[in-house]
């Protein structure tokens, strides 16, 4: 996906000076959410800090290799039954549920991946909504996931035999450094010399094959990178809503996280965040008015793509000239 | 046959059929606008419930029965398709595929979002025209009218695309089109034209489903939400490339997947999904896909 030809040239080099913009919007974003639970409703930012992990795990995968997943929500929910259902049937500590469901989902993401990367473009998200389709469907019929109701009542436990989750702002900076432990993995896989590889992808596929670099196999590697902390971010979610339902796994939640990813700037470090942030926002005050919230959704939808391809952090960087 | 009672196996294999027209004609459809637009039409499902919406409301508010609606609510559907790709469609198409189904996805959201807010999600009744109902007896089962319509006359609107698309000179000058517009452009072919026309045509298509499909199931905001990511994984199965492939994979599927809901109920919701993924493993470009 020619997604740097929509959004503002080809990626800028990363030297010193240009990094220290980014350590400084780093900065900015580490502050703000060490401040934000005084003043805001902590639990809502645990939520927007979950999905800015999920968006930013997606946009590892579609800003930087160029693979639209449509089917993202099934790493998300299946990572929330997995963490609830050791959590609260197993009894597994917080830490251990986290990570249960963690595995399951960048193992049903190497699933996924292995037979979804045999298509390209239009095909590929195509193939990522049809089995996540499909994997909703088994969430909806499987004797363990409740059905229409889901996984109730999870307890959120005591992490490391220490630090009791039941107490908000104790789950608050879990959550918080869950996120930014995420969140500086996908920075750190971005500026490697694999993620070097996946823009070369990116840019151009068969030169990178010609170049000798085993495309299929940087391009699973991302796929389950990118499955497993969008888990990461899911199982963390049931822990703080104590619940793992059907919402989280249905195809409407992969095009939500497609859109905080495009509203905040497809291929930039912290759109995503914003992106979230932005759209979780939205959907608290708009959550009165029903079907609205789709239609302002949609709405927001093509507005982006037709005139605001790069996004809110986009804008932003190529009115700094800088890349953020 | 393995105990399973031949009425119940035909009536599964009838529906499996019903379905399978449904599946080609928007698989159909899709192609349709794919070939020439290089777009996903994600609005396909929201456009084929605006079908059956527009059949239901020509019934309800202007008195104009299922006969008119076969006509009238594909030609009413096609051409607001046809301003969308005017006003919207159009300026995407120097761009990447993808920005054409997220484009259609927002849209998608949008339009059922409003029929939901006007209509509520439980479905409006659509009777079964006088002059279809009942049914014959076959000896091994009952053949209601209405089904037996519905799938020959989408058999019909399918053969005949393929005809006009494959056997024709307007066909001829589509698929010249979608390998090199701009020598087809300096043949004097208005190619912007009849790349709106086709977009009209392939929504229009979606539309007439959706008219078919309202005596059948309720009309409802978003009875075209879950068939659309089906007929996506037709269309992965079948491949994109050839117009036959959408037919024959469209009917086979509907056909498969109401064999499963006799023998294995439990997996008729994903048989197809299975089908795809098995598909994607041996022959990545599908079924009747050239390999690209």
């Amino acid at each position: 996906m020619a997604t740097t030809k929509a959004s503002g040239g080809p990626a800028i080099a990363t030297t010193p000076a240009t990094l220290s913009y980014q350590y400084l919007a780093f900065g900015a974003l580490v502050a703000f959410f060490l401040v934000a639970p005084f003043f805001i409703y902590p639990v809502f930012l645990m939520k927007a800090l979950c999905f800015g992990l999920f968006a930013s795990a997606f946009n590892l995968l579609v800003g930087y290799v160029g693979l639209l997943s449509f089917g993202h929500a099934i790493f998300l929910g299946s990572a929330g039954y997995a963490t609830a259902h050791a959590a609260k049937v197993w009894g597994f500590p917080p830490e251990l549920a986290i990570l249960v469901g963690t595995a399951a989902a960048g193992a049903l993401g190497a699933l996924i991946g292995a037979i979804a990367i045999r298509r390209q473009g239009i095909y590929f998200a195509m193939t990522t909504l049809a089995l996540a389709q499909m994997l909703y469907f088994f969430a909806l019929q499987a004797p363990f996931t409740g059905g229409e109701d889901g996984i109730q009542a999870v307890p959120r436990g005591t992490m490391f035999g220490v630090l009791d989750l039941g107490q908000t702002m104790t789950m608050y900076w879990v959550v918080l450094g869950i996120f930014l432990g995420g969140f500086l993995l996908v920075y750190r896989t971005i500026h490697s010399p694999m993620g070097q590889v996946l823009k070369a992808i990116r840019e151009n596929e068969p030169r990178a094959v010609s170049l000798g670099y085993k495309v299929d196999q940087y391009k699973l590697v991302a796929f389950v990178l990118s499955a497993a902390l969008s888990g990461l971010a899911g199982g963390t979610k049931a822990l703080v809503f104590q619940l793992a339902s059907l919402t989280d796994v249905h195809w409407t939640m992969s095009g939500e996280v497609v859109l905080m990813t495009l509203l905040g700037g497809l291929g930039t470090v912290f759109g995503p965040v914003v992106g979230a942030f932005v759209m979780v926002t939205l959907e608290h005050y708009l959550a009165q008015l029903g079907a609205w919230v789709t239609i302002v959704q949609g709405i927001i939808f093509v507005i982006c793509v037709l005139t605001f391809r790069r996004g809110i952090v986009g804008e932003l960087a190529r009115i700094l000239k800088k890349p953020l | 046959m393995f105990g399973i009672p031949p009425q119940a196996l035909f009536g599964q294999l009838l529906l499996g059929l019903i379905n399978g027209a449904f599946y080609a004609m928007l698989s159909l459809g899709l192609a349709v606008i794919f070939g020439l637009l290089n777009i996903i039409n994600f609005a396909h499902g929201a456009q084929y419930m605006m079908g059956a919406f527009a059949a239901w409301f020509l019934l309800t508010h202007a008195g104009l029965g299922y006969w008119w609606a076969l006509i009238l609510a594909p030609l009413a559907v096609g051409l607001l398709g046809i301003l969308l790709e005017r006003t919207m469609l159009r300026r995407l198409y120097h761009l990447d595929h993808l920005y054409g189904l997220l484009l259609t996805f927002g849209l998608a959201l949008v339009i059922q979002g409003l029929f939901q807010n006007q209509y509520g999600s439980s479905g409006q009744p659509y009777l079964i025209p006088a002059e279809l109902q009942g049914g014959r007896n076959l000896g091994f089962m009952v053949l209601p009218n209405y089904r037996a319509w519905v799938v020959v006359l989408s058999l019909a609107v399918c053969l005949a695309t393929w005809y006009v698309i494959e056997r024709t000179k307007l066909g001829a000058y589509l698929r010249a089109a979608t390998e090199n517009p701009t020598l087809v452009r300096a043949f004097g072919v208005n190619v912007p034209r009849m790349i709106t026309l086709t977009y009209g045509f392939g929504v229009g298509l979606a539309a007439l489903a959706g008219v078919l499909a309202a005596p059948i199931y309720q009309v409802s905001p978003l009875m075209g939400a879950d068939l659309i990511i089906v007929v996506f994984a037709v269309v992965v199965i079948g491949g994109m490339g050839s117009i036959m492939g959408a037919i024959v994979t469209g009917f086979a599927l509907g056909l498969v997947e109401g064999l499963t809901k006799v023998f294995y109920p439990e997996a008729s919701k994903t048989v197809i999904f299975v089908i795809m993924a098995v598909v994607l493993l041996l022959k990545p470009a599908g079924l009747f896909g050239r390999a690209s």
